[in-house]
């Protein structure tokens, strides 16, 4: 029997925002534990993380905010993942004030990692994400 | 950043100085009087080559740090309010936060900008924009410290224009623009245009205000953005002094000479939680910056040679565990830049690991610095620490990993500090240092090798969050309008013909750029537009994503 194949996580920063030290640390910490990481990196659109998520085939999104940004694009990342056809989690983490997060659930974002989130935290929440996708196309 | 006292223009009396440095004390709570400066021969005196010990020879009873508080939110005037307020609590210069629009060069109606307008920072468009963040604040009479990179050239042009249309001449501006491309592709990535030409705007704005605004600090190298991205504190000394040297290099090569160069170049360090290392790097720092400038460069004017810096707090360090914790953390690290020599400090809110700073904790942050300034006695003799055999060895052994970085850049760029630079930058050296740093890190705090109070030890259950700052999400469509009216009263072929200008000049390396950005900023070009004209000329950047 061969082991099955890896989880695909992409991993991206939508629009302006720059700060890619915690996206960075969690790209290595999800390669650790064994997940295929697909990287973007900065200046993403939803549109360009959907294209991706499709060619790529990933279980999960994963974007990163750190300017306050999430109430808008957060859900028009869910929007866009919709609109595609798609059906893949979307997970948010960053600086994303506590009281933003029912919101952002409403809106269908799967979970949201706000900081000081510990590392261990992070796999198992990605990986429960994927389960729910392996779920929807299961 | 404020480093005004090397500056002849700022010896008047300015409304924002603190032209008090004698309320520090001269003798103790317990009435013990203290000199300025202990020590003797064998440790070297402050304001001194090679500058160790401190910048000047009496520090902060001649002169206090600028209390220097990062502001901006918004409209322009949210954080023109906050200005008033600021000075009106005894902030003693402005420094201004963009939002990310503005930052990377772009109007409030990019696409992109979705989401961000006024969030991170004050939204600035136009000269209009820039007219209201400073109503009722006399030009001349603040120092201004505004902490933009890729639109640089831009942000200055209306900084200029403003004056010139209130009619406060040129000389008496007085600030900092942070301009620093070169820490953008390294660690916060704010760049616009790919590197060599995105330097030749960094020395056209050298070169100008050499010439024009004698005042005017046009570069302020940072290393606190390459700390935030997780390097360690030798990696922030290095990459920053090497990022120093090759602005020195590239204004010499666009025809300044080094000591004019380096005159008027300042830095900007971090204040992270490693007390004695925080200290020890920053006396490192003068002492690298004094002997490579005068054994590189020949550099003799005492101005250029010593190093004076600006420090904020370190933003990564706060929780948003126990936020009230931070408090401390925050205090603890503005003493370390203050033992350091600080010539300017930010100190960060509590409240910045949850939110956007709240206007109640960053009064509380000021409260902190006045607390260390006038409470501690801290400010009272220079360099209290030097002649301690840790602090003396911690900076020897800074100042040692820093020129194992330097020999590895000159090596990459075949003795050259600026061609070192750009190649660390296209290869990945910086940005893989940094995160193999920052990994690192994360590694020991998970496994409990590096304790941090509230996250990994004595946490508790979560408390009900403070109150937070939140943005009105009605300042994007408000901005737009404001964007709206000035493109309608404006004269388009006058911005048509001003454009055409900063594009022929920018396409053409003898030419200074700024003249013609700042025509165009006067007929209402908006920073888009001027950023649409270069980039129509220098090209785009992107990184290669690599993780």
């Amino acid at each position: 029997m061969s082991d099955p194949p890896p989880i695909r996580i992409l991993l991206a920063k939508l629009g302006f925002d720059g700060h890619d030290r915690g996206l960075k640390v969690i790209a290595r910490t999800l390669r650790d534990a064994g997940f295929e990481v697909i990287y973007l990196g900065l200046r993403q659109t939803a549109g360009s993380v959907v294209i991706a998520a499709e060619q790529e085939d990933v279980a999960v999104i994963g974007i990163s905010m750190h300017n306050g940004g999430h109430l808008t694009l957060g859900p028009m990342m869910v929007r866009a993942v919709a609109d595609a056809g798609l059906e893949i989690p979307v997970v948010i983490g960053g600086i994303v004030p506590a009281e933003d997060v029912p919101t952002l659930r409403e809106h269908g974002i799967f979970a949201v990692l706000g900081p000081g989130t510990a590392l261990e935290t992070v796999v198992a929440t990605i990986h429960a994400a994927a389960a729910t996708h392996d779920g929807m196309v299961g | 950043m404020d480093t005004d006292a090397t500056s002849p223009a700022a010896a008047g009396p300015s409304p924002t100085a603190t032209s008090d440095g004698t309320r520090v004390g001269t003798t103790t709570l317990g009435g013990v009087p203290v000199e300025a400066v202990y020590g003797g021969a064998d440790l070297g005196e402050p304001g001194e080559y090679p500058y160790t010990r401190g910048a000047y020879a009496s520090m902060y009873r001649d002169k206090l740090w600028t209390m220097r508080m990062f502001a901006g939110f918004g409209l322009v005037a949210d954080t023109n309010r906050r200005f008033h307020e600021l000075l009106a609590a005894g902030v003693t210069g402005l420094s201004t936060a963009f939002d990310m629009p503005t930052l990377m060069g772009r109007d409030s109606d990019h696409p992109w900008s979705v989401g961000e307008v006024g969030r991170a920072g004050v939204a600035v468009d136009t000269l209009a924009d820039m007219d209201d963040l400073f109503a009722g604040i006399d030009l001349g009479g603040v120092t201004t410290s505004m902490t933009i990179n890729g639109p640089a050239v831009t942000v200055m042009a209306m900084y200029i224009a403003v004056a010139d249309r209130r009619g406060t001449p040129r000389a008496a501006l007085g600030g900092t623009i942070q301009n620093d491309i070169l820490k953008e592709y390294q660690a916060q990535k704010e760049y616009i245009f790919p590197p060599a030409p995105s330097v030749r705007l960094v020395t056209d704005l050298m070169r100008f205000t050499s010439a024009e605004l004698p005042r005017w600090h046009p570069v302020s190298v940072s290393g606190y953005h390459i700390r935030e991205a997780g390097s360690t504190a030798a990696q922030e000394l290095g990459f920053t002094l090497a990022n120093g040297f090759a602005y020195v290099e590239a204004a010499v090569r666009a025809g300044l000479t080094a000591d004019e160069a380096a005159r008027r170049m300042s830095f900007f360090f971090n204040a992270h939680a490693d007390f004695f290392e925080e200290i020890g790097k920053y006396r490192a720092a003068r002492r690298i910056w004094a002997r490579w400038l005068r054994e590189r460069w020949a550099v003799t004017d005492e101005r250029a040679l010593r190093l004076r810096f600006h420090a904020q707090t370190s933003g990564v360090s706060l929780t948003a565990q126990q936020p009230e914790v931070n408090i401390a953390r925050v205090a603890l690290q503005a003493l370390a830049a203050v033992l350091g020599g600080t010539q300017s400090l930010h100190t960060d809110a509590y409240d910045e690991a949850l939110a956007l700073p709240s206007e109640h904790a960053a009064r509380l942050a000021l409260r902190t610095q006045q607390v260390v300034a006038y409470e501690t006695g801290a400010a009272r003799v220079a360099d209290p620490l030097g002649g301690s055999a840790y602090v003396e060895w911690m900076t020897d052994e800074l100042e040692r990993r820093a020129e194992a970085i330097f020999s590895h850049i000159d090596e990459l760029g075949q003795g050259s500090m600026l061609d070192g630079v750009i190649a660390g930058i296209e290869s990945g050296y910086f940005t893989g240092e940094i995160a193999d740093a920052a990994y690192r890190y994360e590694r020991e705090l998970a496994a409990g090798e590096r304790i941090v109070v509230g996250v990994n030890e004595f946490t508790e259950a979560s408390a009900p969050p403070p109150s937070l700052q939140t943005i009105d999400p009605r300042i994007e469509s408000e901005q737009r309008t404001r964007l709206d009216a000035v493109r309608r009263d404006r004269s388009s072929e006058a911005v048509a013909r001003a454009l055409a200008c900063v594009a022929e000049h920018a396409g053409d390396p003898t030419r200074n750029v700024m003249p013609a950005i700042i025509e165009a900023v006067h007929a209402h070009a908006t920073v888009g537009e001027v950023t649409a004209a270069l980039e129509a000329v220098f090209g785009g950047y992107t990184e290669a994503a690599v993780a």
